[in-house]
């Protein structure tokens, strides 16, 4: 094997080619003979009653093929939510239904009741002006809280705007309400998290095609997990079966969450396929995603923290609001459950944990996983809450935080937010990024700032996230109604090349690179002799896909287990061939040796004889050279990690610009140092961009007024600093074969509150009695918390 | 429909195009060149840009006969003759300036144009310039670390990656 591109080495990515040769195959560039183009037909208000949609004209106009409304799909089934929650009273979350087009009526701006299928998008653009509906608008439900108290419904047929009341752990709830009630000192915090909509650079594309002959579909979609769609559309929405239907997501251009989800628009394009008999493709536009692509945050919370006066942490209590929008969206109830509520402890060893979460359904863009995921709110009302109280009790913020810290000698350590924490080492993380952001030539930094007549703060954050998702067993008793192992096949052609099938899902991750350096390692042969098959549900195994930086953890051991399989076989094939016992062979560097002589065989002839199997054990062995392995993980992963933020402040302007960013996370072993820098640079961007920039903003009617980029704030190069990036602390995972955490939401869980507390130290230096101020931290917000403090 | 001619990174074409074709839709639809993006409405994001007689243009903005007799240049044309990768691409490369690549082309094709109006651009300056570039990815970093080798700078002391 080449020296440096196994395990560990910064190999450059070798999918970079096509893309930076405009040789990329994204949903959009692939066209098929024949194809003809849908249109969505969208409601331009949140909430009304359907009275009748008249298609007389469109349908003839030039070049229409067909038209759908919602009442073409009445008798197919809804879109599921993916977790079961239960309410505190043990009664399950209302669950409405969820069509493909809406029928009776609309329940968000962008929520679409008809399509039109034509030869051009012109045409069909045309005619999709020209269908004229009838709806009787409603009052909106926006705001939460008044959605809670409203006498009229979202979905009328639950007759509630609330999906759960959900309490973590119900039974500590008791404990915590005592402890806070009995302790010295309680901080109390109100915060929104942010509404943010996730802008993967590609906009959603669907095509579909039917082949009558076969009585099969195939739909190229831009999505991270193809198989996951296809078992939604195939078992709850279009009843197609499984092995009538093909998934292909190709190059994908960012994910970010919103498109782990099934949407509409893939089985009407599915649909459509098949009744005008031609290949249909629909794309977004950039209006249609910001309507219609899954939201992201949207909490109210308010968090208390009690402690005693020298800062020991005693409880952490939470209420949350969380938005759901109008329809639920495939993990939008595990989201601000679990993947929430758990995290609550942080990395401290605080003894008392409760959480309530009520969701609410409104009038807005369903909202669901984004980047993060429940951790990012979590990280941030804990670590905001934390600054607020150091300030309080005048307390050293690293220093409290080192205070309540679970100490390397703890693991395996049981959090009082109910999960088990494998291997960590906080304070030699915090210790890093004191060292690396100059924690001790601040001060003078904050001088030079002020001799500018600029307020310089310091701001802080140490974060612990779940990844890796999930133990299936522990998923199920929580609700998941999927499980969350992925797979791989590892297919050693007879010429000694390597083809992987892998269930994860590669849009920008870099799979095509990694997977390579970590069986090429495993079998000591060149990575370049190695290739990853992805995004095919005919080719690659049943996987789960890409989201809750899984794809290493999880389908990274499915590769390393097929892997081990391919080993043992072929050391049975090198055995018969060197007429040695198996256990007397050694394998290094691709080569099967008898031990102690110097008779041995490449694994590229092992290869050779499996496929030509002549003179071969067939008795013993099947030909062939292929493993497949399905993975499913003991635990979640634990990454986490210390961040500190610098900032200036312009006290006429309210502008806040970065100075600095140190970001130190313990990821357990790296397998790409390269690739998991540029995760973590990518994740900081949309923190800071959450922190400073993004809000996806509805007003009272329900419009959304942040629905363009001339509207919606998007980080561009020039908002945003040279990063330091650290994930030298490692503690391996312990129960994974490669020791890896995951790294791809890190930077997006650990920078919002960094960039806050920041923001705060800087205005507190400059004698601004301000304590918090709701992101994004535009300038207006900052000159108005100023100026009102 | 109108009848346009022009060169596409030095080759002739032509097609009949609506008025209200965009430059975009000619290149992506007409000619099956997909290389350059759409990603949004609005002309922000700048995974369309291409260079029309020397010039970094969005092609969303410009309609396809604007551009008759023209000479376009799109991401396909920027390789080296033998198809190795140029200056600019490699070192995007080679500092991991793209994830998904779904904005590459328009950085590669704006990081073009400014080397080509400022040799030798500081930070500030590349920073300034992709304001009409949207990544998601990245955070940015390594785009303007590429950038700055592109142009012959030594980017050792930045980060690593």
């Amino acid at each position: 094997m080449p020296k440096n591109s196994g395990i560990g080495a910064s190999t450059k990515r070798r999918e970079d080619l096509r893309f930076l040769k405009g040789q990329g195959h994204y949903t959009d560039d692939i066209n098929t003979y024949g194809q003809a183009t849908a249109v969505f037909v969208r409601s331009n208000v949140a909430n009304g009653k359907i009275n009748g949609i008249d298609i007389s004209v469109a349908e003839n106009m030039p070049g229409v093929l067909a038209i759908f409304t919602g009442a073409d799909f009445v008798d197919v089934g809804g879109n599921p939510a993916g977790w079961l929650i239960n309410s505190r009273d043990g009664t399950p979350m209302k669950e409405p239904k969820r069509p493909v087009l809406a029928h009776g009526k609309v329940r968000h701006v962008g929520d679409a009741y008809a399509a039109v299928v034509a030869e051009t998008e012109k045409q069909a653009r045309d005619a999709a002006e020209e269908i004229i509906a009838d709806i009787e608008e409603l009052p909106a439900l926006v705001d939460m809280a008044a959605a809670l108290k409203a006498d009229h419904f979202v979905h009328d047929e639950i007759g509630t705007n609330q999906c759960f009341d959900w309490g973590w752990i119900e039974d500590n709830r008791a404990a915590t309400d005592a402890a806070i009630k009995a302790a010295p000192h309680v901080t109390t915090l109100e915060l929104v998290n942010n509404r943010l909509a996730p802008n993967a650079l590609e906009p959603r594309c669907s095509t579909a095609s039917y082949d009558q002959g076969t009585d099969a579909y195939t739909l190229h979609t831009t999505s991270q997990n193809p198989h996951l769609t296809r078992l939604l559309i195939s078992a709850f929405v279009m009843g197609i079966p499984e092995n009538k239907l093909t998934v292909i997501a190709p190059d994908v251009g960012g994910g970010f969450g919103s498109k782990i989800y099934h949407y509409g628009e893939e089985a009407l394009v599915l649909a459509a396929a098949k009744k005008v008999g031609r290949p249909v493709k629909w794309t977004a536009d950039r209006s249609e995603a910001f309507l219609t692509d899954a939201h992201g945050r949207d909490h109210v919370t308010k968090i208390e923290l009690a402690c005693e006066k020298d800062g020991s942490f005693i409880a952490f209590r939470t209420e949350t609001l969380a938005n759901v929008g109008a329809y639920l969206s495939n993990f939008s109830t595990v989201t601000p459950t679990f993947l929430h509520g758990t995290l609550m402890a942080g990395n401290y060893t605080v003894p008392h944990v409760y959480v309530n979460v009520k969701t609410v359904f409104t009038n807005t863009a369903p909202v669901d996983a984004y980047r993060g995921a429940g951790r990012p709110e979590a990280t941030y009302s804990i670590e905001r809450v934390i600054d607020m109280a150091a300030r309080e009790l005048g307390i050293d913020p690293v220093e409290m935080r080192r205070k309540n810290f679970v100490k390397p000698d703890q693991y395996p350590f049981a959090s009082a937010a109910g999960l088990e924490y494998d291997s960590g080492n906080y304070d030699a993380l915090m210790d890093k990024m004191e060292t690396l952001a100059d924690r001790g030539g601040f001060d003078a930094r904050r001088r030079e700032s002020e001799a500018k007549g600029l307020l310089r703060g310091f701001g802080v954050n140490a974060y612990i996230e779940a990844c890796g998702i999930a133990p299936s067993n522990l998923i199920g008793v929580l609700g998941s109604r999927v499980g969350l192992y992925d797979a791989a096949t590892v297919r050693v052609n007879a010429t000694g090349n390597l083809s992987v099938m892998v269930g994860a899902h590669s849009h920008g991750q870099g799979h095509e690179t990694v997977f390579p350096q970590i069986v090429g390692e495993m079998l000591g042969i060149d990575p370049l002799s190695i290739d990853i098959v992805h995004g095919d549900t005919s080719k690659i195994p049943f996987g789960m896909g890409t989201y809750g930086s899984r794809s290493l953890a999880v389908c990274g051991s499915a590769v390393v287990r097929a892997t081990e399989k391919i080993i043992v076989k072929a050391k049975k094939i090198a055995a018969h061939m060197l007429e040695a016992a198996v256990d007397d062979l050694d394998f290094v560097d691709g080569q099967f040796t008898v031990k102690g002589t110097d008779s041995s065989v490449s694994f590229g002839e092992v290869a050779l004889k499996a496929y030509i199997p002549h003179n071969f054990p067939i008795e013993d062995i099947e030909p062939g050279l292929e493993e497949t392995a399905f993975y499913d993980p003991a635990n979640f992963t634990y990454p986490s990690g210390a961040y500190a933020c610098e900032v200036e402040v312009d006290t006429e302007t309210g502008k806040v610009r970065i100075d600095r960013f140190t970001a130190v996370d313990d990821f357990g072993n790296v397998m790409n140092p390269m690739i998991v820098t540029g995760q973590v640079h990518g994740g900081l961007g949309q923190g800071i961009g959450q922190a400073l920039l993004e809000k996806a903003q509805y007003d009272s009617d329900g419009q959304l007024l942040s629905a363009s980029y001339m509207d919606y704030t998007m980080p561009r190069a020039d908002d945003l600093p040279f990063y330091t990036v650290d994930h030298s602390c490692a503690t391996p995972c312990t129960h994974n074969p490669l020791g890896v955490k995951g790294c791809g939401e890190a930077g997006a869980i650990g920078s919002p509150p960094t960039v806050v507390n920041a923001v705060i130290d800087a205005l507190q230096s400059g004698g601004k009695n301000v304590i918090h101020i709701d992101m994004p931290l535009t300038p207006v917000r900052v000159w108005e918390a100023m100026n009102n403090a | 429909m109108t009848k346009v001619t022009m060169t596409v990174n030095g080759k002739a074409v032509s097609g009949d195009v609506e008025g209200r074709t965009l430059l975009v839709d000619f290149l992506r639809s007409d000619l099956r060149m997909t290389g350059t993006h759409v990603g949004c409405d609005t002309s922000q994001c700048g995974a369309c840009v291409v260079h029309v007689d020397g010039a970094a243009v969005k092609a969303c903005t410009m309609f396809a006969i604007e551009a008759d007799g023209a000479a376009v240049g799109t991401i396909e044309g920027q390789a080296n003759a033998d198809g190795s990768l140029n200056v600019i691409q490699q070192a995007f490369q080679d500092h991991h300036g793209l994830q998904c690549g779904f904005c590459t082309p328009g950085m590669v094709m704006s990081a073009a144009a400014l080397l080509q109006e400022n040799p030798t651009p500081t930070e500030a300056e590349i920073r300034e310039y992709l304001e009409g570039n949207i990544c998601r990815c990245t955070g940015y970093h390594n785009i303007v670390k590429a950038i700055m080798a592109a142009s012959g700078q030594d980017v050792s002391a930045i980060a690593a990656a």
